[in-house]
């Protein structure tokens, strides 16, 4: 059976959709990102199944447990780490763990082997306050936090928000660890970057699922020839080939524009020829595979006049 | 039970490592009784006066003399006319002014009705009444002393006796009020600002999310704040019996289980608060506003029930501290026991009551 199943849940808040009608199924032992922009319904999604809120319609479980009804067991076998910063600050590093553990009826000690690796780096500032910790250290004390009682299934949200890239590959290195002891993680993220170290991935926008899959799978949906584009002038440049006739999309991804064509125009030439009756300078443009984040783009643009 | 243990203490790291939590705690509560108990006083002592004898007698020297032994007044000046008093007056040095006419003592030794006139500043008009009863008294005294065999006709002799507390001693009134204030604000407000901070943070969404029950995280927050509260009664207590000299007349063991009533209903009001705002600085504003202001002013602490317009009357029935206040003058002051007090008391247990229900009610086992 799946650790987690979602069925046709929906709620709104005050008659504004957070969640439209999702369904989604999480296999034992893997790590699922759930992407999306701010505001997509990842949260609410995400208290729904941790039993803080009710949904309006549909049902869910996790770990074979309604999350309505059997919320009381649930709470016992679920891991939460919300998406701010969820400790005492004005506890020390210890004194944090330590009141989770014997809150979930547990010791640090107990259950040491389960956050070891994340802990011995936490351990030179244990008695320093929880909220004088950076960042990353904050985020990786809220792991354990959550770790600590064994969960069955954990959820974050948002781990990685306002967190700095190295940390931030840190703590995706730790998932994957943690994953590859059986435990079950769904992860919500709104970084794209962070989508392709997930087993599947689901797309999330405006409280619907655009899609799920394996992250390498999803970007081949993508059926659109794509470009990076750069020239001189990169504001005249997304300008000028917003404007272009052969033009579907174009999005600024660093120092390239990701340029979607239609069907059958724009080859390499055209586009070349186009920018350089605009006055372009420095023009390079080269066919280039499409990541998750085009794929998602490509996604969202497509759902957006039904939604 | 060790869940709730931890909880306990937990709580309590986080009032003794916020100073302002501690300040307010514990350093209220003495500012406090020390504010009222002697800088807030509106007993007189050495007021200043001035004399403006036209009439330079024995007589008016030693009613004179009689005033300034009293210890309620001081002599400031000694005027010359009448002008000067309108000047001392303007200038705010002196509060009373007593004129003895031309020819008092004429009048006065041959049993023609002689005068004296006090002015008194009533710009502050609490001591204006207080300083001329004073002087009033005094100066009847001097002529009941100087004829003691004289049978007027036909005059009513007042006396009057104040019970309880003869020396007319503020820190009577205060003290329990005091307690009221400091235990309402204490319980009501830090209980509703404490969980506003964890639904802040979010910490209470991760309570939420683990086994503890929502009973246990409120008992939690409550137990703390009583143990520390009632520490803070004994403090008042304590003060008002040992320095500001108020008697302990009635049971001490009622009054301190008629304190831990009282601490328990602010708890339950403060617990209501919370259940009904979400951020901290709301559940501030709404103890200060719901228990802080009608303390101080519907309670009696300060301004006597009685003289109030009818509508105030009636609001100060809800107000848990005139109970309280009455309940502890009583005890304290009065030595009365349960068999006078069952009344108000009952009210705090229902109020206690209706609060607690009230949150419980309100207690919800998911966000929304």
């Amino acid at each position: 059976m799946d650790a987690i199943i979602i069925e046709n849940i929906s709620k709104a808040y005050s008659k504004i959709p957070a969640v439209s009608d999702v369904s989604l199924s999480v296999r034992p032992g893997e790590l699922f990102g759930l992407i999306g922009p701010d505001g997509a319904g990842k949260t609410t999604l995400f208290k729904m199944l941790v039993t803080l809120l009710l949904p309006d319609k549909g049902r869910a479980t996790v770990a074979g447990r309604d999350v309505v009804k059997d919320y009381k067991a649930l709470r016992q076998l679920v891991g939460y780490m919300p998406g701010r910063f969820s400790l005492y600050p004005d506890l020390s590093v210890e004194e944090n763990l330590s009141f989770f553990a014997t809150v979930f009826g547990t010791t640090i000690k107990e259950n040491y082997h389960l956050i070891q690796e994340i802990y011995v780096q936490l351990e030179p500032f244990k008695n320093r306050r929880a909220g004088q910790l950076s960042g990353g250290m904050k985020q990786k004390l809220a792991l354990c936090c959550a770790l600590i009682h064994k969960p069955e299934v954990l959820f974050l949200d948002e781990p990685t928000t306002g967190v700095d890239a190295v940390s931030r590959k840190e703590f995706w290195d730790m998932l994957r660890k943690l994953n590859e002891r059986g435990l079950t993680t769904l992860v919500s993220t709104p970084y794209m970057d962070e989508a392709s170290r997930c087993d599947r991935i689901a797309f999330m926008q405006t409280g619907k699922i655009l899609a799920v899959d394996q992250p390498v799978a999803i970007t081949s949906r993508f059926k659109k020839r794509l470009y990076a584009v750069r020239a001189a002038d990169t504001y005249q440049l997304i300008h000028d080939l917003r404007e272009a006739p052969f033009t579907e999309s174009c999005y600024a991804f660093g120092e390239f524009l990701h340029l979607t064509v239609k069907s059958n125009e724009g080859s390499e030439q055209q586009i070349g020829r186009f920018l350089q009756e605009k006055n372009h300078r420095n023009i390079e443009i080269h066919a280039i595979q499409p990541g998750i984040e085009d794929t998602f783009m490509a996604l969202m643009t497509q759902t957006q006049p039904t939604a | 039970m060790n869940r709730f243990i931890a909880f306990v203490r937990k709580e309590f790291f986080h009032i003794l490592r916020d100073r302002r939590t501690l300040l307010i705690l514990f350093g209220l509560p003495l500012a406090q009784v020390l504010l009222f108990g002697f800088a807030l006083t509106n007993e007189i002592k050495n007021a200043k006066i001035a004399i403006l004898d036209n009439d330079k007698s024995p007589h008016s020297q030693q009613i004179t003399n009689k005033l300034l032994a009293s210890g309620y007044f001081q002599l400031q000046e000694n005027l010359r006319s009448n002008q000067d008093i309108e000047r001392a007056f303007r200038k705010g040095t002196i509060k009373l002014a007593v004129v003895f006419p031309t020819g008092f003592t004429n009048n006065y030794e041959h049993g023609r009705n002689s005068q004296i006139q006090l002015l008194a500043d009533a710009s502050e008009q609490n001591t204006a009444i207080s300083l001329t009863n004073y002087a009033t008294a005094i100066i009847r005294d001097y002529t009941a002393e100087r004829n003691p065999n004289a049978q007027l006709p036909l005059t009513i002799d007042v006396r009057s006796r104040m019970v309880f507390n003869p020396e007319l001693k503020g820190a009577f009134v205060f003290v329990p009020g005091v307690m009221a204030m400091v235990l309402l604000l204490v319980s009501a407000l830090m209980t509703s600002v404490t969980i506003a901070r964890e639904r802040e943070t979010g910490t209470l969404e991760v309570l939420m999310v683990s086994p503890l029950s929502q009973g246990q995280i409120l008992l939690g927050k409550v137990v703390p704040y009583l143990l520390l509260s009632f520490l803070n009664g004994c403090v008042i207590i304590a003060l008002g019996v040992f320095v500001l000299n108020v008697p302990l007349n009635g049971s001490l063991l009622l009054l301190l289980a008629e304190t831990l009533l009282f601490i328990f209903l602010a708890l339950s009001i403060g617990i209501f608060i919370s259940s009904l705002v979400e951020t901290q600085l709301v559940a501030m504003f709404a103890s200060l506003m719901a228990m802080l202001l009608p303390t101080i002013f519907l309670s009696g602490f300060i301004f006597p029930i009685e003289s109030m317009p009818k509508p105030l009357q009636i609001i100060s029935n809800i107000i848990p501290a005139k109970y309280f206040i009455g309940i502890v003058k009583g005890i304290m002051i009065k030595g009365a026991g349960l068999q006078y007090l069952w009344q108000p008391t009952l009210v705090l247990i229902g109020m206690s009551v209706l609060f607690m229900g009230l949150s419980l009610r309100n207690l919800k086992t998911r966000l929304a």
